[in-house]
């Protein structure tokens, strides 16, 4: 089986992001950048399938600018086989229905049988790509997966509901997305970094393929969410705070 | 499209509709601001009481009842399927940020070629909404400039309409063509005699702090007497205290009630998106440093084991 997955470049989760001053977006100069953590959940699944003999490649794809690379190299060393980054200007604004698409032109290209990715990127919190993907494909779908079985032909993928959990049966080839408890990512380790340095990244230039961005959302501001008044008042009495709640009328 | 016509996912669970739908219907009524129409959309299998029990929510004009073994599960494969089947009379297609709506409406938005727009907190105008990024730390402003729009809708953010009406007609519509893929092999739902998370009034969560499973009676029994819902950080989940489906925060469910209380929670940034539009939050933490004392209104700092039998006490 060969397995493509998916990989973002976004900013640090433990980052505490900062508005710009002119409302055109938040802070990324000099900001610690990383893999997306859902990102790299779904890479450490991949490479825990071909270790377990279910799977024989795994090819990493990112779009992005030249920096993506250095996610690409961290992807292989956690165990990626090769990587394809779809180079785009720094500036280009594209929506999850554009990443889809030029992610469709990857798997017509490389054929998987399982694409996987993230259930959605810390940035915009979309929550959106792998379900497009799997649209413009008319494959099958399981989103926010924590437990994926691979059988002859199918796959068991148990998914993170409201209520609980269900697990789904799906035809191969299918797009799965992964949460949070799916797995534990492994640390790379030195010599599987300096491994991944010679491993094959591939660079496809956005201008030379089909692809034309949708540009249906425009974002208009970026702002600071209101802030919470910071004044916390501490009690030593556990009676005082509940009296308090009640005249505040939320008990 | 000029004219104004919204169609509203119902999300049910073939007997009863979900509380989702009624804050679905809010955001709806905003974008409307009186102009258009106001449809919803029940896809499911023997579900007419749902149909019925949607067509008496106030201000909704008409309600489309797709009825069809493939939709006994709402799978995204198949609702996909007959949310497209009506889908182009409508200039947006509304489903709520839960679960359910986040994996059916992106495939029904790529499958019409259009945009996307998740978790919306605001409506500004029918065009134009408000979205929170980076864990609830940046507010986006976004325009739709496509024909069609597919929305989430987050249910902290919008009040859930109570108000009935004389009912709706009820149009039965039938779907010729489903392309099954998936199939449900097994399902465990937690169960709950208390509230529930999204909609309570009161949620009191734990985290890493409680230690173990047994100790989240002390937040049950304090919770049965609020009427509130219980909650959990992440760390509560991944240690096994709970399960997942109480997680609040970025990735897990997003609550805004009138009172939070949060014991033996740190406040991590992705904890903090899950509950930071509460209207009071109460922190119960020993260490006077931890984040959550940043947003929360009240606090005490000390033993939750000591704190917690007093609350309690002090409740009777």
């Amino acid at each position: 089986m060969k397995i493509l997955v998916a990989v973002k470049r976004v900013i640090d989760h433990n980052v505490k992001v900062r508005v710009k001053a002119d409302g055109s977006g938040v802070e990324l100069a000099n900001v610690k950048m990383a893999i997306n953590p859902f990102d790299e959940i779904a890479v450490e699944e991949a490479v825990r399938l071909k270790e377990a003999g279910k799977a024989n490649e795994i090819v990493v794809v990112s779009i992005g600018d030249n920096s993506a690379q250095e996610t690409l190299r961290s992807a292989m060393a956690i165990g990626a086989d090769r990587a394809i980054l779809i180079q785009r200007p720094h500036d280009l604004v594209l929506e999850p229905l554009d990443i889809a698409r030029l992610l469709q032109q990857v798997v017509i290209a490389e054929q998987p049988d399982l694409i996987l990715l993230g259930k959605q990127a810390i940035d915009n919190d979309c929550n959106q790509t792998g379900q497009m993907l799997a649209a413009l494909l008319k494959c099958a779908q399981a989103t926010f997966a924590s437990s994926i079985e691979v059988e002859s032909s199918s796959l068991q993928v148990t998914r993170e509901i409201d209520g609980g959990l269900e697990t789904l049966s799906l035809p191969l080839p299918a797009v799965v997305t992964t949460d949070l408890r799916l797995n534990e990512p492994r640390y790379a380790t030195l010599p599987n970094i300096m491994k991944a340095k010679k491993k094959p990244l591939e660079i496809q230039d956005i201008s030379e393929m089909n692809f034309t961005p949708l540009g249906q959302v425009k974002i208009l501001t970026v702002t600071e969410p209101k802030k919470r008044s910071g004044q916390c008042t501490l009690f030593d009495d556990v009676n005082a705070l509940v009296s308090e709640l009640q005249a505040k009328e939320v008990i | 499209m000029s004219q104004l016509s919204i169609l509203v996912m119902v999300e049910h669970d073939n007997q009863t509709i979900k509380s989702s739908t009624y804050h679905s219907v809010t955001a709806a009524k905003q974008i409307l601001s009186g102009q258009g129409q106001l449809h919803l959309l029940v896809a499911g299998h023997q579900c007419k009481q749902v149909a019925e029990q949607a067509a008496t929510i106030a201000g909704v004009e008409n309600v489309i009842l797709i009825d069809n073994s493939e939709l006994a599960h709402p799978l995204a494969e198949t609702v996909t399927d007959a949310v497209i089947a009506v889908a182009e009379n409508y200039s947006h297609l509304v489903f709520p940020a839960t679960t359910y709506g986040k994996n059916i409406a992106p495939r029904v938005a790529a499958t019409l070629g259009v945009a996307q727009i998740s978790d919306i907190t605001e409506v500004i105008n029918a065009q134009t909404f408000v979205r929170p990024i980076y864990a609830g730390n940046a507010l986006a402003t976004v325009q739709n400039n496509g024909q069609q729009v597919v929305l989430t809708i987050r249910s902290s953010a919008f009040s859930g309409t109570t108000e009935t009406q004389s009912p709706a007609a009820i149009e039965e519509c039938t779907v010729n063509h489903f392309s099954p893929l998936s199939q449900l092999k097994s399902q465990s739902l937690t169960q709950m005699s208390r509230a529930e998370l999204s909609s309570a009034k009161v949620v009191i969560s734990g985290g890493r702090g409680l230690n173990s499973s047994e100790n989240f009676a002390l937040l049950e029994t304090i919770a049965d007497k609020l009427g509130a819902a219980v909650g959990a950080s992440r760390a509560a989940v991944d240690a096994g205290y709970v399960p997942n489906d109480y997680q609040v925060g970025q990735t897990g469910k997003i609550v805004a009630p009138d009172l939070y209380i949060a014991v033996g929670i740190s406040g991590a940034i992705q904890h903090i998106a899950g509950m930071k539009e509460s209207k009071v939050i109460v922190a119960i933490n020993r260490d006077p440093e931890a984040p959550i004392f940043q947003v929360a209104d009240y606090g005490i700092v000390g033993d939750l084991f000591e704190v917690l039998p007093e609350f309690d006490k002090a409740l009777a």
